[in-house]
């Protein structure tokens, strides 16, 4: 929290300014009540004693009646008097300087609101970080919590469904980049991700030598593809593509590199697209949530990203017993 | 604050005049403050052995008025309180309904209904709501009755107020308040009842267990109803309430108004029994001045109409009661408008200035909304759904080409029992629905529901294309709802 007093911008005189201004309000009210209070003006009586007009007469005939306020009706702006002064005692409403006997602020509230929260909320949240996620998702109630922080975090890129958008994973089809297992999955809102495919087309070669490779990546998971083009992209790809995805394509979790043997593309598998993908390279940033997201939000929000694509396998029985 | 020009509104013009004449034989002049000490008022409630008319029916609407309050909150419906308002929930039970904090727009209806019947009647009938209907009167007359079986009326109670303390004045005052405060905290039990269910309140305060905002706002309505009704009485009328102050721009010369019959009335005097009023030169009035003892307000309705008259007719029923005592004809002090005191009409005349272009007015608008009301309660569908196009994903390409748009449907079920629901998709050639097509929500329950549509490529025009997504209680035909929204197609 940043100390508004040591700002160059700001100088003690507006400290004194505010609390001048609000002091001499409400003692200039409090004085200019009591003299209306003790104030007399004159006014007409009749002839029975009754007092009728102030004596006012305007344009010559429209008289002003005298109607008094009840006096307990002054009581009420002495009890404004004496809310103010109350109000400045116990917060700080007299500049920078007086804290206030409360000694409240915005953030000390919204802490102690946090503060509240926690102490409600953190049992059901510590409850669930206990088990293991394969039980966790097992539980209703915990998929709902673990969808809403979902839709809060997580959504913005893949998707209310989870499925993905061109760039962005779908994380319901039990594909994954770098494994889909509960820990892999902790370990990925946690630290976050950033998976780089480097331009490979000046090392692959010229225009047809990259044709030829992009056929031979369709070929790997028997997608329409010129046979003779893919015989010949064969080597290029084993000795340069076969670093990260491998011999056989089918890619390497540990640095995130994409099986190219399935049908699920994460940018779209049409020979254009693929072509592109060799020339540019791609670069691939999933963001760190752990400033984010406490531990407990996110084993849950792991729990109910595992359980979209092993909704047969979440265990609904005890948790084991642990070993250790 | 000091010095605020007072126009009293629809001073007749005799009170004018006879104020105008006063000023100008005596203008004597005399020191005075700006506030005065409020003089306490002591209605006399009792003139003669029975309630006059008004008075009856004052006592009628009181009495319909707090059946109706004491008692709706006990009414049970299907199993829970009929009439509760969860603020916590944020759901309004009114009988069969369950409003949601969307229909806010009925309370707005309501409100408008309310404002306008207040015009109307106000334009017909003058101050009725006030001198009828009001709280303030309602709660004043409660407690003044039971004012009036403890400590007596006017004459004993201004008696008992100028004497000196003694165990006798003690133990009257003190029954005294120890019922209004009886009354005023069954009051505010009853107003919080409609806001936390009242039965289970009741074991709560049984047991002492009430707490927190039930609690507070107990006391609460309790002190309200205590000060108001026990100790601020008529200057709550006089000076808090914004009504009086602009009566005079709903009121016209043929609203009804409690008046007195100036030329029949005056010159007003006691007389002698000797000989006859008019061989005296004395009008019918025979200043008794029961109708300024009656008075809640503590007026002299003889000086006119003025605005801290709340219209009860109080006054009426005195001076009705004290001319057929005298043998004279009742209606000395009567409802009339300006109009027919000025014309010298008669109660048929009355009737026949009812239908005037205002009252017309007020009564087409005021029916225009009443049945706009009935008709959207009765149309009302008990099924909300928002539709939230997904904005991170615009469109994307899914097995076999197909081009799939993503939306969550924000469903809120304000029927009050579970139901399956089916989603429908509209709009463009082959869209389909590719996510879970039927849905299950408890009710008055909300929940999100996903859904994918798919349509093939070559169907879908690049760029936006309005669709309508449909959902529909599998149980009940009538329950359907139907949104608008865009699906996106893929740059070709």
């Amino acid at each position: 929290m940043n100390d508004i007093g040591a700002s160059q911008f700001y100088s003690a005189f507006w400290d004194y300014y505010i609390a001048i201004i609000s002091i001499v309000s409400v003692v200039g009210c409090a004085v200019f009540l009591w003299l209306q209070s003790r104030r007399t003006v004159k006014a007409q009586v009749n002839a029975r004693g009754e007092i009728l007009t102030t004596g006012h007469v305007w344009d010559g005939d429209l008289q002003e009646y005298h109607n008094p306020m009840p006096r307990w009706w002054i009581w009420l702006f002495y009890i404004t008097v004496l809310f103010s002064i109350l109000y400045l005692i116990l917060y700080p409403g007299l500049g920078t300087q007086w804290k206030g006997v409360l000694n409240w602020t915005q953030v000390g509230q919204y802490q102690g609101e946090v503060k509240t929260a926690d102490a409600k909320f953190g049992p059901i949240f510590a409850a669930y970080a206990a088990q293991p996620i394969e039980q966790v998702a097992g539980d209703a109630r915990a998929r709902q919590m673990g969808e809403r922080i979902f839709l809060n975090n997580c959504a913005q890129c893949h998707g209310s469904d989870a499925h993905g958008s061109r760039g962005f994973p779908n994380l319901s089809d039990g594909d994954w980049l770098y494994g889909g297992a509960p820990d892999v999955l902790v370990t990925t809102i946690t630290g976050g991700r950033n998976g780089v495919m480097p331009p490979m087309g000046a090392a692959v070669g010229g225009k047809a030598e990259v044709d030829e490779v992009a056929n031979y990546v369709l070929s790997l998971s028997d997608s329409a593809n010129d046979s003779v083009k893919a015989a010949r992209g064969r080597a290029k790809f084993e000795t340069i593509c076969a670093a990260c995805h491998g011999a056989d394509g089918k890619g390497n979790p540990a640095i995130g590199a994409p099986n190219l043997t399935d049908k699920v593309w994460l940018y779209g598998g049409s020979s254009a697209t693929i072509t592109e993908t060799i020339n540019g390279g791609r670069n691939n940033v999933m963001p760190s949530f752990k400033n984010i997201l406490t531990g407990p939000e996110i084993h849950l929000v792991a729990a109910y990203v595992w359980s979209l694509s092993n909704s047969g396998k979440a265990s609904t029985a005890a948790p084991p017993a642990p070993t250790k | 604050m000091d010095n605020a020009v007072e126009t009293k509104p629809l001073v007749s013009p005799g009170v004018a005049e006879a104020r105008s004449a006063a000023v100008g034989a005596a203008p004597r002049e005399v020191e005075i403050q700006l506030y005065a000490r409020r003089e306490e008022i002591y209605p006399r409630q009792r003139v003669g052995d029975s309630l006059g008319i008004f008075q009856k029916w004052r006592w009628a609407t009181v009495w319909a008025t707090q059946i109706v309050f004491y008692g709706l909150p006990w009414l049970q419906w299907n199993g829970r309180q009929a009439l509760l308002f969860d603020l916590a929930a944020r759901k309004f039970y009114i009988f069969g309904m369950v409003l949601w904090p969307q229909d806010i727009i009925y309370l707005t209806a309501i409100l408008i209904i309310a404002a306008l019947s207040l015009f109307l009647f106000t334009a017909i009938g003058g101050r009725l709501w006030c001198g009828y209907a009001c709280p303030q009167t309602v709660y004043t007359e409660i407690f003044m009755w039971i004012e009036r079986h403890i400590e007596g009326d006017r004459a004993r109670r201004m008696k008992l107020d100028k004497e000196p303390m003694s165990f006798r004045k003690f133990a009257l005052k003190a029954a005294k308040h120890g019922a209004w405060i009886a009354v005023a905290l069954w009051t505010g039990f009853t107003f919080v009842g409609y806001f936390t269910p009242i039965r289970e309140l009741t074991v709560e305060v049984a047991a002492f267990a009430a707490g927190g905002w039930s609690l507070f706002w107990i006391l609460f309505y309790g002190l309200a109803t205590y000060g108001n009704a026990g100790w601020m009485r008529e200057q709550v009328c006089k000076y808090m309430c914004p009504y009086a102050r602009f009566q005079s721009a709903m009121f016209d010369p043929d609203t009804l108004i409690v008046t007195y019959d100036r030329e029949r009335g005056e010159p007003r005097g006691v007389g002698s029994k000797k000989s006859s009023r008019a061989e005296q030169n004395l009008g019918d009035c025979v200043e008794c001045k029961l109708c300024v003892q009656v008075c809640p307000t503590g007026i002299d309705i003889r000086d006119g109409l003025q605005y801290e008259c709340i219209g009860c007719a109080a006054c009426i029923d005195a001076c009705d009661h004290v001319m057929e005592k005298a043998g004279m004809s009742k209606g000395l002090i009567r409802y009339s408008t300006e109009r027919a005191l000025e014309q010298h009409y008669a109660a048929t005349g009355i009737w026949g200035h009812v239908l005037r272009p205002r009252v017309l007015v007020y009564s087409g608008i005021l029916a225009a909304v009443t049945v706009a009301l009935a008709v959207a309660v009765a149309m009302r569908v008990p099924l909300k759904v928002d539709v939230i196009r997904d904005r991170g994903a615009l469109a994307r390409e899914v097995e076999d080409g197909l081009v799939e748009n993503t939306y969550r449907l924000q469903v809120m079920n304000t029927a009050e029992r579970g139901q399956a629901f089916g989603i429908s998709a509209t709009g463009l050639p082959g869209l389909e629905i590719a996510s879970e097509p039927t849905f299950d929500l408890p009710g008055a329950a909300t929940r999100s529901v996903m859904v994918r549509l798919r349509a093939r490529p070559e169907d879908i025009p690049p760029g936006s294309n309005k669709i309508v997504i449909g959902v529909k209680s599998l149980d009940d035909a009538g329950v359907a709802v139907e949104e608008k929204t865009v699906f996106l197609g893929l740059k070709r």
